[in-house]
C-alpha cells in the first residue's frame, strides 16, 4: 500500500481527467440530449427520423468506436485540432465522443419521460393555444425532466464509468484507468493495492451521484 | 416444476460453456507448432490464415532443420501479452513472435538464437526532412502504442521535450503519421520497416538507431537440447545466406538498412 | 402518451408551410455536414480557401491518398476478408458474450436473490458485491483479471507465470461480473414488483420460502423482467467490444487486423460499426417485441431502476417512464393511469435506458 500511496499524485492526477471529461461530457450530452428529444417529438417529420436516425445508430455501436471515428477520423484524418497541446486536444475529442454517444441515452431517457405525462396536460396546454415549443418548454419539458432524475442518475454515473474508454480508441486520455495500467505495467506498485485503490476512487464518484439522485427522484417525483 | 428444470438447463449450458472455453487444442507429435506475430507487417502478418513475414520465414527454416516440411507447421497467433502462457501451457512448441531476450523472461522461459538484433529507430512522413536524431523531436508530436515502453525510452530516458499521443496499436499510429497528426513513430526497427514496406515511398526511416533488442525463439524452460539445435540453425541460416535473404524479401523495398552480420548467440542456460 | 399525436395540433397550411422550411433548413444542414465529412476524408477539405471553390468539380473527385479511395474499400468485397476475419472475429465475440451472458445471469440470480434473503449475513455481502461490481468501469475488471497472475505471485509468492489468464477469460470475467451485478438488481426489482397477494397465497397453501421464490416469484419476475435482461445482452454485446485492448480476437479486433495488413484504419471502422449496429438494432427489437407480448398477454414488464447506489429509492417513484411503442400496444388502458403504481401495474417498459443506466461502450 505505501508504493501505491507514495504515487498518489498520479492516481489524483489521473482522476482528476477523470472529473474534468465527466463534467464537460455531462453537460454537452444533456444540451444534446434535450435537442435530440425535441427533435424527436417536433411537428417536422424529417428532423423526427434524424433525431431517430441518429440515436438508434450511435446507440448501438460500441463506444470504443465513436471514440475511434473522434480520435482517428475527425482529428486526424480531418485534421480538426481542437487545443494546442496533445493532451488537451484528445481530451476535447474525448469530451465530443462521449457526448455524442451519451446523448442518446439521455435523450431515450426524457422520451420515457415525456410518455409518463398524461395526455390531459397536453391537450390542456393546446386548448390554450399553446404552441409545440411553448408546449415542450412550459408543459412537458419540466415535468417529464422532475419523472426522469432517476434514470438521467444512472447516464451519468454510467457516463462517469465510460470515460475509461477515452484511455483507448485512437485518443490515450491519460485518465484514472490509464494511470492504474501504466502502474500495473511498470511494477510501480503492487497490482492488489493498486486496483482497490482505484476502484476506492471510481466507487467515491459513483456511488454517492447514485444515492443523491437516488434521494432528488423521491424528492421532486410527481405525485398523482 | 417447470422452473427447477429451466434452472437445470441453464447449470448445463453454463457448464458446457465453460468446458468449451477451457478446451485447448492438442496438436499431433509428427507437427510443430509455432507463435507468430499476425499483426506486424514484414514480421508476421495474417494473410488469410496464413502468416508471412521474417519472423514467419525464420521460423520455417529452423523448423526444416529440425526435421518437419512447411506442411507440418501448425500456426498460430502470439500477442505479446500472452507468449509465455502459450509455452508454459505448452499450446506451443516455440515462438518468433518480435520476443525480446530479456532477464525477466529468461526466468520462465528459454530463449535460443538471437536470430536478429533490432534496434529501436524513428518513422516520419517521407517528406519530413527535418527528423534526423531523436533530439530533433523536441517540440513534436510522437505516437506511442497503449503498453510500449519505446517512447518513454525518448521522452523520460533520453529527456527529449516531445509530445506524446497515445494509440492503441502501430497501425493507428500509421494513420495519425499519414494525416500528419503526429511528426514520427518510434519502436523497434524492424517493426517501423515492416509498416514502411506496406506503404514503399510515404515514409521515411532516419537509420540512425540506439538501444538494441535481441529477438530470440522463445522455448519452454528446460529445453537446451532443442535450443542448441536452433541455435546450429541460425548460425547456418546466416552463413547460407538465407538470412539475408529473408531480410531482402521482407524489407527490400524499404530504405531500411537492416543489420547484415551474424548476431552473437548467447549459450543455451 | 404518445407523444407526437398529441404535443400539437394538426398542422395546418401556415404550419405545413413552416415546417416546410424547417425541412429545407435542416435537409441543407445535413447536406453540409455530410459534404464537410465527405471531403474532410477525401483530405480535399484544406485545398478549400473560399465557398466559392466547392464549384470546383476537381475538390468532389475521389482523392486517391484520401480515405474514399476504392483501394481501401477494396478489401471488403473479398470473400476472404469476410471469412478470414469478420467471421471468426463474430464468433469469438458471440462466443464470449454467450458465456458471459449465461454467467451473468447465474451470477445476477444468485446476488438478486441473495439481496433478498432474511439473513442479513447473506444479504448484506451480496449487496456489497452488486454495488462494488456496479460501481467500478468494466475496463478496470479487465485489466485485473488480467492481471491476476502477477497479483498471485506478489501476495502468494506463486513463482511468475504460473498461472495464466487468456483473453476470453478476462473478458468474460470482467462481463460477467459487471452486468452480473447489473442483472442482480433487475431479478430483485422483478420479484420485489411481484404483488404481494402471490407470495402470501403461497404461504397459505404451506410453501416454504424456497418454494415460493422458485416456484412463484422467479418465474414470473423472470418473464416481467425479460424485455429488461435483453437489453441488458445488448448492452454486454457491446461491452465485448473492449476485448480488443487486450488483444482478444473478437470483431472489433480483427476489423483492427484488417486495418493493419490493408492500412485502411477509417472504412474498417465504419464497416465494424454497421456489423454491430445491425447485430444490436435486431436484439433491441426482440426486447420490443417480448415486452409487447408481454403487454398482449397483459403480463407486467416490471422496471429496475436504480440509480447507481440507490435503487430501491427509486422504485415506484420516478422509475418506470413507459415507452410510446409499448404504449401503442395497449391502447385500452387509462393514459392518466397515476405514475407511482407503474412498477406493479403498467404493462409497459420504456425501450430507452438501461435500468441501470448500463450502457457502455
Amino acid at each position: 500500500m505505501e508504493a501505491f500511496l507514495s504515487n498518489i499524485d498520479r492516481v489524483v492526477d489521473g482522476f482528476s481527467w477523470t472529473v474534468r471529461l465527466t463534467l464537460f461530457s455531462a453537460f454537452f450530452s444533456f444540451v444534446l440530449g434535450v435537442v435530440l428529444t425535441a427533435m424527436r417529438v417536433s411537428p417536422v417529420p424529417l428532423l423526427r427520423t434524424l433525431s431517430t436516425v441518429y440515436v438508434e445508430g450511435i446507440r448501438n455501436s460500441p463506444l470504443t468506436l465513436v471514440l475511434l471515428f473522434c480520435g482517428l477520423g475527425l482529428n486526424s484524418a480531418m485534421g480538426l485540432s481542437l487545443a494546442d497541446s496533445v493532451a488537451w486536444d484528445v481530451f476535447w475529442w474525448a469530451v465530443i465522443g462521449l457526448s455524442a454517444y451519451t446523448s442518446c441515452f439521455v435523450s431515450e431517457s426524457l422520451r420515457a419521460g415525456i410518455n409518463t405525462i398524461p395526455v390531459g396536460q397536453v391537450e390542456a396546454a393546446r386548448s390554450l393555444g399553446l404552441t409545440f415549443t411553448q408546449n415542450l418548454r412550459l408543459i412537458v419539458i419540466p415535468q417529464a425532466l422532475r419523472t426522469v432524475v432517476g434514470p438521467l442518475g444512472s447516464v451519468l454515473i454510467a457516463l462517469i464509468k465510460n470515460t475509461t474508454v477515452a484511455s483507448v480508441a485512437g485518443l490515450g486520455v491519460q485518465e484514472a484507468s490509464r494511470q492504474m495500467k501504466l502502474m500495473f505495467d511498470q511494477g510501480i506498485a503492487p497490482v492488489l493495492p493498486t486496483f482497490v485503490g482505484f476502484a476506492i476512487g471510481f466507487l467515491i464518484l459513483t456511488l454517492p451521484t447514485g444515492y443523491f439522485f437516488g434521494w432528488l427522484a423521491k424528492r421532486v417525483a410527481v405525485v398523482r | 416444476m417447470r422452473a427447477r428444470r429451466s434452472t437445470k438447463i441453464i447449470g448445463s449450458v453454463a457448464a458446457l460453456a465453460m468446458a468449451a472455453a477451457l478446451t485447448a487444442c492438442s496438436g499431433d507429435s509428427d507437427t510443430i507448432r509455432i507463435g507468430v506475430k499476425y499483426d506486424q507487417p514484414g514480421l508476421g502478418l495474417d494473410e488469410g490464415g496464413t502468416p508471412v513475414g521474417f519472423d514467419v520465414d525464420v521460423a520455417t527454416y529452423i523448423a526444416e532443420h529440425l526435421g518437419y516440411t512447411e506442411d507440418q507447421i501448425e500456426w498460430s497467433e502470439a500477442a505479446s501479452a500472452n507468449r509465455e502462457s502459450f509455452l508454459q501451457q505448452g499450446t506451443v512448441d516455440m515462438i518468433l513472435a518480435t520476443y525480446s531476450i530479456t532477464d525477466e523472461r529468461r526466468e520462465v522461459v528459454d530463449f535460443a538464437g538471437p536470430y536478429y538484433v533490432a534496434q529501436q529507430d524513428i518513422l516520419t512522413a517521407a517528406d519530413d526532412t527535418d527528423i534526423e536524431s531523436p533530439e530533433d523531436l523536441d517540440g513534436k508530436v510522437l505516437c506511442s502504442a497503449s503498453g510500449s515502453r519505446s517512447a518513454n525510452n525518448i521522452v523520460d530516458d533520453m529527456g527529449i521535450g516531445a509530445e506524446l499521443r497515445e494509440a492503441g496499436n502501430y497501425s493507428e499510429c500509421l494513420e495519425l503519421l499519414s494525416n500528419g497528426t503526429v511528426a514520427a513513430v518510434t519502436t523497434d526497427n524492424t517493426i517501423l520497416a515492416g509498416f514502411a514496406a506496406q506503404n514503399p515511398g510515404n515514409y521515411r526511416m532516419t537509420n540512425n538507431p540506439f538501444g538494441e533488442e535481441q529477438y530470440g525463439v522463445g522455448l519452454p524452460k528446460g529445453s537446451t537440447e532443442r535450443c542448441e539445435e536452433i541455435n546450429e540453425a541460425i548460425t547456418q541460416m546466416w552463413d547460407d545466406g538465407s538470412a539475408a535473404q529473408f531480410l531482402e524479401d521482407a524489407f527490400g523495398e524499404t530504405d531500411f538498412a537492416y543489420e547484415e552480420s551474424t548476431p552473437e548467440l548467447a549459450p543455451c542456460a | 402518451m404518445s407523444a407526437q399525436a398529441v404535443l400539437f395540433d394538426v398542422p395546418g397550411p401556415k404550419a405545413r408551410a413552416r415546417n416546410r422550411i424547417y425541412s429545407v433548413l435542416s435537409l441543407l444542414l445535413i447536406a453540409s455536414g455530410l459534404a464537410a465529412i465527405y471531403l474532410g476524408f477525401n483530405r480535399t477539405l484544406v485545398m478549400v480557401s473560399s465557398p466559392g471553390d466547392l464549384t470546383n468539380t476537381a475538390i468532389w473527385a475521389v482523392n486517391p491518398s484520401g480515405q474514399w479511395a476504392a483501394d481501401r474499400w477494396a478489401p471488403f468485397i473479398d470473400p476472404s476478408t469476410w471469412t478470414n476475419y469478420v467471421l471468426p472475429g463474430l464468433m469469438n465475440t458471440l462466443t464470449a458474450a454467450l458465456i458471459a451472458s449465461v454467467l451473468a445471469v447465474i451470477f445476477g440470480l444468485v446476488f438478486g436473490i441473495g439481496r433478498l434473503s432474511d439473513h442479513w449475513w447473506i444479504r448484506i455481502p451480496a449487496g456489497a458485491v452488486v454495488e462494488f461490481f456496479r460501481g467500478i468501469p468494466l475496463l478496470m475488471l479487465i485489466f485485473f483479471t488480467m492481471a491476476i497472475p502477477i497479483v498471485m505471485n506478489q501476495v502468494f509468492g506463486l513463482p511468475p507465470a504460473q498461472f495464466q489468464v487468456t483473453a476470453l477469460a478476462a473478458v468474460v470475467t470482467g462481463l460477467t461480473l459487471y452486468n452480473g451485478s447489473v442483472l442482480a438488481e433487475v431479478f430483485r426489482a422483478g420479484i420485489n414488483a411481484v404483488p404481494k397477494g402471490q407470495t402470501e397465497a403461497a404461504q397459505s397453501i404451506g410453501m416454504t420460502k424456497t418454494q415460493t421464490m422458485w416456484t412463484i416469484l422467479i418465474p414470473q419476475a423472470v418473464t416481467s423482467m425479460m424485455p429488461a435482461i435483453v437489453a441488458q445482452l445488448v448492452v454486454l454485446l457491446k461491452d465485448s467490444a473492449l476485448g480488443y485492448i487486450i488483444a482478444f480476437p473478437e470483431l472489433l479486433r480483427n476489423f483492427t487486423l484488417v486495418a493493419t495488413r490493408e492500412n485502411n484504419v477509417i472504412p474498417a471502422a465504419i464497416v465494424c460499426a454497421i456489423i454491430y449496429i445491425v447485430i444490436n438494432l435486431s436484439l433491441s427489437r426482440l426486447a420490443i417485441w417480448l415486452e409487447r407480448r408481454n403487454a398482449r398477454r397483459g403480463k407486467p414488464s416490471a422496471k429496475a431502476t436504480a440509480a447507481g447506489g440507490a435503487p430501491v429509492a427509486v422504485n415506484g417513484a420516478a422509475a418506470t417512464p413507459t415507452g410510446d411503442e409499448a404504449a401503442g400496444a395497449a391502447p385500452s388502458e387509462p393514459r392518466n393511469e397515476p405514475l407511482p403504481d407503474t412498477e406493479e401495474r403498467d404493462g409497459r417498459d420504456d425501450d430507452g435506458t438501461d435500468g441501470d443506466g448500463s450502457q457502455k461502450s
